[in-house]
């Protein structure tokens, strides 16, 4: 069989892990996002007591590896789960969980940073023109943190992406399991590894275009230095 | 002339009463007291680190003072049940260093309070930004964003947010202090429009010739209080304390006497 025959025969068990990389991928990064930016506003602006659990929360998703946390999740909670009465998580939706939990303490950090270098004159001015701090944070801090944020966020969602391969500890089959199951199986493992290479390559590469451009679309004019010395 | 000038002020419209603050170990304002008129314009003077600039922000509760009290006609805006968004967006505010929204073109910038705050309909709030645009002389500049404007026009188009919102008085922060000097002067224009307009203001400034010119009434703050309030004819002919003189002729050798005519 040649590589291209072999490609063919393994491309639709290649094409279904694909789906669901980029169905980690989107939750992970999706609701990560949403967690992460209440998270990085708690450490901001709330008092003490939520600011520090919204810290002690960030230290703790990323100091501990993401395996561990996939594993504790998938298999530590159930019996919790059972005693509840609740019906243990799928494999799936244990590993979109676990790739949210985890992102959404990356993304905080990343948004606080932007938050916190917006200088203070903006928040000032809000205020002074009688906007509640709500109003002042969600029409004049936000719009422009999350312009800051873009690019480290560009790179959270490239980590997410090759990183929800870290479920394959739970018998999850999205692309980096498959790669392996078919390489094993048929046992032309650098064709089945390098297929699963390029694939992430070329979402890689897609996703980058479409952040790049929605970078340059966000662009505030005037603000960007677009000369180039030597 | 002043005689003219204080016949036109009308009622007290702001009461400042024994403000204290303190920062840490400083205490920058040492119990100021003073009232402006409806229509006054009063320009603030004195050496930097004497709390001008606190006790403006004081006033709209920017900063909250330690003591003291401060009413806007009959409401004690220090008092904890006011509602401070409220009373600030009554008060204009003008920054040194102009903060107008970065993310957010001239029109948008001058629009947003009228929009959020006021609540106002996009369509009214959008052309009554136009016509406070175009006041200050920059219609043209809608649909630029602050880092394509020069400080001078950032400055006006900051002075337009404040109008939008048709405040009752407006604080001005050293408005020209960030400013090349050849711009400074089209931003004392229009504030020299505004004064000769009626508009009550309270102008923390180096600009002395701005003072002489439009001053109702001059404060001269050195440490943390207030040492000579009067007339600008008073103080810079015939000033009561020695140090308010000193440093009048000090200042007026160092910037000069441009008053953006």
């Amino acid at each position: 069989m040649s590589f291209f025959e072999f490609t063919g025969t393994v491309m639709p068990r290649f094409l279904g892990a694909v789906g669901v990389t980029l169905e980690l991928t989107a939750v992970g990064i999706g609701a990560g996002l949403v967690l992460g930016l209440l998270l990085a506003l708690m450490r901001v602006y709330a008092n003490r007591v939520l600011s520090a659990i919204a810290n002690v929360y960030i230290q703790f998703m990323r100091g501990t590896p993401l395996v561990i946390q996939v594993l504790v999740i998938y298999f530590g909670l159930p019996p919790y789960f059972k005693a509840m009465g609740l019906k243990p998580l799928s494999s799936l939706a244990a590993g979109c969980l676990a790739m949210a939990l985890n992102s959404a303490a990356y993304q905080a950090e990343y948004i606080r940073g932007a938050i916190q270098a917006i200088s203070s004159g903006q928040m000032q001015a809000a205020r002074s023109m009688g906007m509640t701090k709500t109003q002042a944070v969600r029409y004049v801090i936000l719009p422009q943190a999350l312009r800051i944020v873009l690019p480290s966020w560009s790179n959270e969602l490239i980590y997410t992406l090759l990183y929800s391969s870290t479920v394959y500890f739970i018998g999850l089959e999205e692309l980096s399991y498959a790669s392996m199951k078919v390489a094993s199986k048929t046992g032309r493992v650098f064709e089945s590894y390098i297929i699963a290479g390029v694939m992430y390559l070329a979402m890689v590469i897609l996703l980058s275009r479409i952040l790049a451009y929605a970078e340059t679309r966000l662009r505030i004019p005037g603000l960007s230095i677009e000369e180039r010395g030597r | 002339m002043p005689a003219e000038r204080e016949s036109r002020l009308g009622d007290v419209i702001l009461r400042v009463e024994d403000l204290h603050k303190r920062y840490g170990k400083d205490e920058v304002l040492k119990g100021v007291t003073f009232e402006l008129r409806r229509g006054e314009t009063k320009v603030v003077i004195g050496p930097s680190g004497t709390g001008k600039s606190t006790l403006l922000r004081c006033i709209n509760q920017l900063s909250v003072p330690d003591k003291g009290r401060v009413w806007l006609e009959d409401v004690e805006i220090t008092h904890a049940r006011t509602n401070i968004n409220h009373v600030r967006a009554q008060i204009g505010f003008v920054f040194q260093d102009f903060n107008l929204f970065n993310h957010l073109n001239a029109l948008q910038n001058v629009s947003i309070g009228l929009l959020k705050v006021r609540k106002m309909p996009k369509e009214a709030a959008l052309a009554r930004a136009s016509e406070e645009l175009a006041r200050v002389g920059l219609a043209e500049k809608a649909c630029s964003y602050p880092a394509e404007l020069s400080g001078g026009q950032k400055q006006r188009v900051s002075i337009a947010r404040a109008l939008a919102m048709d405040p009752k008085l407006i604080l001005f922060d050293e408005p020209t202090s960030a400013l090349d000097p050849e711009l400074i002067g089209e931003v004392l224009e229009v504030m020299i429009q505004l004064a000769r307009g009626g508009m009550t203001m309270i102008v923390v400034s180096h600009e002395m010739g701005f003072a002489r010119a439009v001053a109702d009434r001059i404060i001269f703050m050195e440490g943390g209080g207030i040492l000579e309030e009067g007339t600008p004819a008073e103080l810079f002919t015939c000033p009561r304390c020695e140090r308010t003189g000193q440093f009048l002729r000090k200042i007026t050798e160092l910037y000069g006497e441009t008053d953006g005519q």
